[in-house]
């Protein structure tokens, strides 16, 4: 007989459903710098891709444009092209790096302030208190049957977040192109689909992220957590809760006081629970959930206010801080847990990236010249018995306004060259050429060398301009000839 | 193996009937949107056949509602594109050739024709690179038996070398010394040494000596005295490195006892004159292209040389 009747209990879900967090409103110092971290980062990220700069008539008047049709990447008064790639991956070490530091100093500032994630929660989570209600009432709106006031409620929220999301989310797309002019284009229904796309993939990953999915982007999708908890120690900045002084836990402080039992200054009153974004209790100890807003901070702070104590019962301080204060001695100063190795070695890696970056564009050159010897024949024998090389030889022009320039060869002596559809009597030792704004030339030329000499010879191609900045390159080549006796 | 069909107490599903070691298999039914749209790709294809070209009959596909086809579509990509080449193509064919070059786009578009149409009508004679092969001229050096200026370049490309279905094509016949019975063997071997010791090859001897003698009789007429050549005749230099056949003792013997008489197709039949002009832009470019044109080099050597003028008249 089949073992399939003998299963009577239905098998344990292996999926936990997600608690709703309803976090409560809340006022102090932390709140309000959340709010300053909000209005600086929100109006740097809307407004960045609308300030103007003004490059000629050659080049977008953005200021921050990554070009990827014309392969440039514009910030402000520096340009990049593909080739100095390198530039965007020193500013991404330098982001990674510098995320360190700060994590090893003040903890997890970045997840508690400056995430996108936290941000744009954070401005649901308002959207939704002043629609819904604070905390009991979108409990209780949650509990609440399919009304025609609660679906029209429900839909009020979400129209808003839709808004909010399609403005921020859609306005990475300014980044990529002139911003005014892909306005127009937007809502006249001329912009690339691509643009489409990309704003309604922002908006739907901004709706969903921000407004249905929160903590759990944290606590499930999100690498760094795991990561910055690697980069804190003693000596970094967390939010924690000083179990010395709070258990145990008193409800009925008044009458335990009365009773003579032993109490803590922890009345259980929940209030940094209940105002915690992620919905954890910061009294079970340092967690994965736990963003460092220090929201509970605030909330405890205000608690401990009404009822006489101290502030800081939850409070933002390092390890070593609080295992002084519960032995009764004064805290380390804050020079002393932010100057230490680990954080002064971020800090130097995390300049000397910098200064590198900064050293090399303040030296870098604006042309450039790259030679490419032409293999099919690789050599060819004149009539005179002299050999010729041909080369296809880039020229790049990375300002924004024509150059002339001057090609020349550097050793080969005797050596003469000439350019594509010129004559061998047009030959000469330096080719000039103008090169257009921002573009790369192409130039076949042939060089015609005696026929004594080595097989491969090295000589280079030179590259200078010819105006007033009179700046150099050159590329290393070699010449062939034939092995003697062929 | 199969047994009765019964309902799965813990699901309430039904069972397939069949049971392995235990394990059966539940008859569960499929999801709703799953079998609708399983109907609706049904749909899909009925209509698909309408509109495309779908049923093969015995010569052709049904036409399809709108008469589309792949074959029309790529008609239309093609007839899209000529359209768009179509003015640059006149205008290179408009302009005579020295004109060409002083206009940046047009030599632009004729270097990048050229090269396409080279691949397609050249290659199997002149190789890839343009380098030639044994009796296939190299095109990228400065050797050129005819002139290696735009216009003798575009000449020779339209009417071809010794074509015999073409009345101005370029000809040259040099006797057969050796089989037509001028010249006897070793006379053959004298002119040959004669040749070598004038190309640097070898120290002059007395069968050159004697060589050189026969040179200046049946030779010099087409060659020169010096035996420089002569482009007028299409007559090779014999003093350069540069040999199409090979400069050794054997294949010079082969060349003045049998003669050479390659042949290229006359490209006027079969090009536009677009083609044929963007192809001569092309090969000038390779880097042997000669500035001067044949004509006035040939009055150069007349004013500077007029012995060479008298041997041109001489037939």
């Amino acid at each position: 007989m089949s073992p399939v009747n003998d299963v009577t209990a239905p098998a344990e879900s292996l999926y936990a459903k997600r608690k709703s967090v309803f976090p409560k409103q809340v006022d102090g110092p932390f709140r309000r710098f959340k709010w300053l971290v909000m209005a600086v980062t929100l109006t740097i990220y809307w407004a960045t891709p609308w300030i103007r700069w003004d490059r000629g008539p050659h080049a977008p008047n953005q200021a921050v444009l990554v070009d990827l049709a014309n392969r440039r990447f514009f910030m402000f008064g520096i340009e990049i092209w593909p080739h100095e790639f390198y530039y965007v991956a020193g500013l991404l070490i330098m982001a990674g790096v510098g995320l360190f530091l700060v994590t090893s100093a003040v903890g997890r500032a970045w997840c508690g302030y400056a995430c996108p994630q936290t941000v744009w929660t954070d401005l649901f989570q308002h959207v939704e208190r002043f629609l819904d209600g604070d905390r009991n009432a979108q409990i209780r709106l949650e509990k609440a049957p399919w009304t025609p006031m609660k679906v029209w409620k429900r839909l009020r929220k979400w129209a808003v977040w839709l808004v909010i999301s399609f403005l921020t989310g859609g306005a990475w797309i300014f980044y990529f192109a002139d911003a005014p002019t892909l306005q127009h284009q937007f809502w006249t229904g001329q912009a690339p689909f691509v643009a489409y796309g990309t704003t309604f993939v922002l908006t739907m990953t901004t709706f969903i992220f921000g407004g249905f999915m929160r903590e759990q982007v944290c606590i499930y999708m999100c690498p760094w957590p795991r990561i910055q908890t690697a980069m804190t120690d003693e000596k970094s900045l967390i939010v924690t809760y000083k179990h010395w002084r709070g258990e145990p836990r008193t409800k009925g402080l008044k009458k335990a006081q009365d009773e003579g039992l032993p109490t803590g200054d922890c009345i259980d009153c929940l209030q940094c629970v209940q105002v915690c974004p992620t919905g954890i209790d910061i009294r079970e100890g340092p967690q994965i959930g736990c963003i460092t807003c220090a929201l509970c901070v605030d909330a405890c702070d205000k608690v401990m206010a009404q009822i006489g104590r101290p502030r800081g019962l939850i409070d933002y301080a390092t390890e070593i801080d609080c295992e002084a204060e519960m032995k009764g001695e004064a805290p380390a100063p804050v020079r002393k847990r932010l100057f230490r190795p680990r954080t002064i070695a971020y800090f130097a890696i995390w300049a000397s990236i910098g200064l590198a970056m900064l050293f090399a564009l303040g030296v870098r050159s604006r042309i450039d010249i790259a030679a490419n010897a032409e293999r099919n024949p690789v050599y060819v024998r004149l009539s005179d018995g002299s050999i010729r090389n041909s080369y296809l030889i880039k020229v790049r022009n990375m300002q924004s306004r024509a150059r002339p320039m001057a090609i020349g060869l550097d050793g080969l002596d005797g050596a003469l060259m000439w350019r594509e559809g010129q004559t061998r009597d047009q030959a000469s030792r330096t080719l000039q050429i103008d090169v257009p704004p921002d573009q790369v030339l192409k130039e076949r030329v042939h060089v015609v060398a005696p026929a004594q000499g080595i097989a491969r010879q090295d000589f280079a191609f030179t590259l200078r301009t010819l105006d007033e900045q009179k700046e150099a390159a050159q590329d290393d080549e070699s010449f062939v000839r034939p092995e003697v006796g062929q | 193996m199969a047994e009765k069909k019964r309902i799965d107490a813990p699901t309430g599903t039904q069972t397939v009937g069949h049971e392995w070691d235990g394990i059966e298999e539940l008859d569960t039914p499929m999801p709703r949107w799953w079998v609708w749209t399983f109907y609706a790709t049904i749909v899909f294809a009925i209509g698909y056949v309408v509109v495309y070209p779908a049923i093969p009959f015995a010569h052709e596909a049904s036409k399809g509602l709108f008469g589309w086809s792949s074959r029309g579509q790529l008609q239309q990509v093609m007839d899209a594109e000529t359209a768009r080449r179509t003015p640059i193509l006149s205008a290179i064919a408009a302009t005579p050739i020295e004109k060409l070059v002083a206009q940046p786009k047009l030599m632009e578009a004729a270097m990048q024709g050229g090269a396409a149409a080279f691949k397609v009508h050249c290659v199997q004679c002149h190789g890839s690179g343009a380098a030639g092969a044994k009796g296939y001229p190299n095109l990228v050096d400065d050797d050129w038996l005819w002139g290696g200026d735009l216009q003798s370049i575009e000449y020779t490309i339209t009417h071809g070398v010794r074509n015999p279905d073409e009345a101005k094509t370029r000809i040259s016949l040099m006797p057969a010394f050796g089989k037509d019975g001028i010249l006897t063997g070793t006379q053959v071997q004298d002119v040959v040494s004669h040749v070598r010791v004038i190309s640097g090859q070898e120290k002059a001897s007395a069968s050159s000596r004697r060589g050189d003698v026969l040179f200046q009789q049946n030779c010099a007429v087409c060659h020169g005295p010096a035996g420089k050549g002569l482009r007028e005749f299409g007559a090779p230099n014999l003093t350069d490195p540069i040999w199409l056949y090979g400069g050794d003792r054997e294949t010079l013997t082969q060349t003045v006892t049998n003669s050479r008489r390659g042949v290229m197709p006359a490209w006027g039949h079969a090009l536009d004159k677009a083609t044929i002009r963007m192809l001569a832009v092309y090969v000038h470019g390779l880097g042997g292209g000669e500035a001067t044109p044949v004509a006035a080099q040939i009055a150069a050597q007349a004013a500077g040389a007029p012995e060479a003028q008298a041997n041109a008249a001489t037939p």
